[in-house]
């Protein structure tokens, strides 16, 4: 049975931890614009931007 | 005769003097060079990469001084949100944002300014976040070069009024809430279904369960209960006070269960209901991020315009205009309070105002009024009344545009009631029945029906066809502001049009010549005249003799009467009758400008605004099933046109004031006539209220629609009668999946009226009805959409071919 207890706790534990990361994103605007972090992400930094 | 086109590299326009080449590259204009020179010459050449021809057209020149109020202390406070020593924060709406170049290329303007340190663009919103430092750079500098690039920052009055209002996220963090809880209950009834009699001791799940199901009760619920007693409060019972009415019923009797060591409860089952019914509010409410179903005159107005005071121009906040001030109001502004016209010669365009479709000339000492935008010049304008109680802003702030119009409730509601009254018919039945036989069964069954009876089946069905609906209508264009307005849509059976912009396309105008034929030699010089003025009228003529560079000479220009100049030695005149000497005046309907040739006068254009494509298959389509009638803020003498597209029986109304439309569609309602508005300007803004469907149109989705209901792309017009269709077959929908939802509920209640629901029977049959409505209701909606699918194509493919048709 103490198993059962223990193993309870962990995966409430995950399970909240997810809630709290949801939670997070949603505050931090994710869900809104779902255009700019994806196509920011494919831009590539280069040290001098190539002249044409 | 055949020419090899050239597209610009900046913006993709069609290159009509191929001289403007640098590095071998083509651009329609000066403006679009100058945004190519300034980003090759900062290394921001992959902007040009990660998309062909990104810009915007740069043709229309921006004055110098327009952000001039930006240096205005008072002004700037209300515009930034955050400033410390030494960083400001500000963020700007640009329209121009539309795809991942404007993306990249903002947010390396540091690259432009040392003093920008970071810009950060949300897409959806079409804003930009720019932080920079003060010390090496200002306010109006970060807009001139923001302007400078082509992404001009639009700053209007609303602006300044009220911030904007902070984004609800509430029903997310409760559906998130509620998906949690929902899970791990499911997940710790296992033990509770499986276990089997004298099994396992399952007293700790039980109390995880209600330990668990206390954040979905008190918060995530909260919505329905708000809803609900919103709902009491005013007499009206909707359809969540019956699923409130389960969800406490459930987590009583749940409760009680537990406490008396009786039962596991039902706690699955109710998480599990508010979960789904959740999800499908999130997805019905999802909202535009882009669009402003709710713009008033302010979003309309400029921040600023310019004052004259003593002799120095000074920028001063539309608030601040008071009576007796001088203004100076640039080409191409709008008037922000009415005024007599002091200097220059004014051309004011009303149409967005009243609907007119000329522009009206003025004179020295005439009123102008508010909401015009003058086409010809500068103007100064000596103010009679404040932006306050200017003559747009009365229109405006009338009483029946402040009341929130009362529109019918949805059918599901009462359909709720309905099913409310048998359920608790059973209820009482099954009361009875167990009084006599067995009370100890009254409870539990009683209980039970309740839990099981809930209409969460029909709300399902109703939120998540709606939101899908809503969904697919967005993709072809139609954007409308909420679930009610698809049901009103549905309902239609009187179209009501406005002509000007709505019928009519501004930007298309039908160029007649009337007179002795003109040579192609004739055509030019009038061309090369005509390409000298900024006038709409002159742009018609020029458009329709075929556009050139033929230099003129001695070109004069005498407002409100016409133009001359000498193109290839002959002097040629373009104006009215007076202007060019002509004898009288035409009988034609639409502006008209003669022509003479070394004082001969070789015959006039009739200048209209032409009907949108496809308009006559949409009338001829719409006059079947639908009553018609078209208000007019514009002269009759479009008549004869109208009638002839619009069949016998429509009813058509010319110079109709704001307020007649308003009060025509009252009438029409008051004869029981569920009404749809089609409009554009603000003159049609009290009708699109009113109306039991008000739908703006727009030429793409930066302009500034009047409040209304949904807003449509104005090249989909012709899909209306699809749209509505779609509306009409999601009432359908709803219907069917709540009747298939019905056989669910009635396997619940077999087992409830005798009293032996058990908590496995619930946990079962609430996901897989929930599940299994969903996607029922996605497939019917997207097989209903099909139609509206290829319609889209098909217009698509017609719009091509007369385009191609129009060049060859």
């Amino acid at each position: 049975m103490s198993v059962i207890i223990l193993l309870l706790g962990a995966s409430l534990t995950v399970g909240l931890l997810f809630l709290a990361a949801f939670c997070w994103a949603v505050k931090s605007g994710q869900f809104e614009d779902d255009y700019s972090p994806a196509h920011r992400i494919l831009f590539d930094e280069q040290a001098d931007d190539h002249q044409l | 005769m055949i020419t090899v086109e050239t597209s610009c590299y900046h913006c993709g326009e069609t290159c009509e003097n191929t001289n403007i080449l640098l590095d071998d590259k083509p651009f329609c204009c000066e403006g679009c060079k100058l945004v190519f020179e300034l980003l090759n010459g900062n290394g921001l050449c992959t902007y040009y990469q990660l998309n062909g021809q990104p810009g915007a057209p740069q043709r229309s020149q921006i004055r110098p001084d327009k952000f001039a109020f930006l240096e205005d202390e008072k002004i700037r406070q209300q515009l930034i949100q955050f400033r410390n020593d030494t960083h400001t924060h500000v963020t700007f709406y640009i329209p121009q944002i539309h795809c991942s170049s404007c993306l990249w290329l903002l947010e390396h303007l540091h690259k432009l300014d040392d003093g920008v340190q970071r810009v950060t663009v949300n897409f959806a919103r079409k804003e930009a976040q720019v932080i920079f430092q003060q010390s090496q750079t200002s306010l109006r500098k970060v807009a001139e070069l923001l302007t400078s690039i082509g992404y001009e920052p639009y700053i209007s009055l609303q602006d300044l009024q009220h911030k904007k209002p902070a984004v609800n996220r509430q029903l997310i963090y409760q559906l998130g809430v509620a998906g949690f809880c929902f899970g791990n209950i499911m997940l710790l009834s296992f033990p509770e279904y499986f276990s089997g009699n004298g099994g396992m001791d399952t007293h700790l799940f039980r109390y995880l369960n209600l330990l668990l199901s206390l954040p979905v009760f008190l918060y995530s619920a909260q919505a329905f209960y708000r809803s609900a007693w919103g709902g009491l409060k005013h007499g009206f019972m909707n359809i969540d006070v019956p699923i409130v009415l389960a969800i406490i019923v459930t987590f009583t009797r749940s409760l009680i269960d537990i406490s008396t060591n009786s039962g596991a409860g039902y706690f699955d089952a109710m998480t599990g209901i508010v979960f789904f019914m959740l999800a499908g509010r999130v997805l019905q409410d999802k909202t535009y991020q882009g669009l402003s179903f709710d713009r008033d005159y302010t979003s309309y107005f400029p921040i600023a315009v310019t004052a004259i005071r003593g002799k120095k121009n000074v920028p001063i906040a539309l608030p601040d205009i008071k009576e007796g001030e001088t203004l100076l109001i640039h080409n191409n502004e709008l008037v922000p309070a009415d005024g007599i016209l002091v200097k220059g010669s004014a051309l004011i365009d009303y149409s967005f105002v009243t609907g007119e479709a000329d522009p009206v000339p003025c004179l020295t000492g005439d009123i102008v009024y508010a909401g015009g935008r003058q086409l010809e010049g500068n103007i100064q304008l000596h103010t009679i009344k404040a932006v306050a109680q200017s003559y747009l802003t009365s229109l405006w702030n009338r009483q029946e545009l402040q009341q929130d119009a009362h529109k019918q409730p949805s059918f599901i509601h009462l359909l709720g009631r309905h099913f409310t009254w048998v359920v608790l018919g059973i209820t009482v039945l099954t009361a009875a029945w167990w009084g006599f036989h067995d009370p100890s069964k009254i409870w539990p069954s009683v209980t039970a029906i309740l839990i099981i009876a809930c209409p969460c089946a029909l709300l399902l069905s109703a939120s998540f066809t709606n939101g899908h609906i809503l969904s697919i209508l967005g993709r072809h264009k139609l954007y409308l502001r909420n679930a009610g307005a698809i049901e009103r849509l549905a309902a239609t059976d009187h179209i009501v049009f406005d002509k000007t912009g709505t019928l009519t396309d501004k930007q298309k105008a039908v160029t007649v010549f009337n007179g002795q034929p003109l040579t192609r030699h004739e055509r030019l010089q009038a061309a090369a005249l005509a390409a000298q003025s900024t006038h709409p009228l002159s742009r018609m003529v020029r458009d329709f003799c075929g556009s050139n560079h033929i230099p003129v000479k001695d070109f004069e220009q005498v407002t409100g009467m016409g133009i001359s100049g000498t193109v290839m030695k002959d002097t040629i005149r373009l104006g009215n009758a007076a202007f060019t000497g002509a004898a009288g005046i035409a009988a034609t309907n639409g502006s008209v400008v003669y022509l003479s040739i070394n004082g001969q006068v070789r015959g006039y254009f009739s200048i209209r605004n032409g009907y949108r494509n496809g308009i006559q298959s949409l009338i001829l389509q719409l006059r079947k099933k639908y009553q018609l009638t078209v208000l007019s803020g514009d002269h009759a003498r479009d008549e004869s046109t109208l009638r002839k597209l619009m069949g016998t029986k429509a009813t058509l109304r010319f110079l109709q004031q704001p307020q007649d439309k308003l009060d025509h569609i009252l009438a029409l309602q008051q004869q029981g006539q569920h009404v749809l508005m089609v409009g554009d300007g603000l003159n049609d803004a009290g009708a699109l209220k009113q109306s039991d469907t008000g739908i703006s149109l727009t030429e793409d989705s930066n302009n500034f629609t009047p409040a209304s209901d949904g807003i449509l792309a104005a090249a989909n017009l012709p899909l209306l009668p699809y749209y509505i269709q779609l509306c009409k077959t999601s009432k359908r929908i709803i219907l069917a999946s709540f009747i298939y939802s019905l056989v669910y509920n009635f396997t619940g209640l077999f087992f409830a009226v005798q009293g032996r629901l058990s908590p496995l029977t619930a946990a079962i049959l609430m996901p897989a009805s929930s599940i299994s409505i969903i996607l029922l209701t996605w497939s019917m909606s997207a097989l209903a959409a099909k139609k509206l699918h290829r319609k889209a194509l098909q217009l698509t493919a017609d719009e091509d071919q007369s385009f191609a048709c129009a060049r060859s």
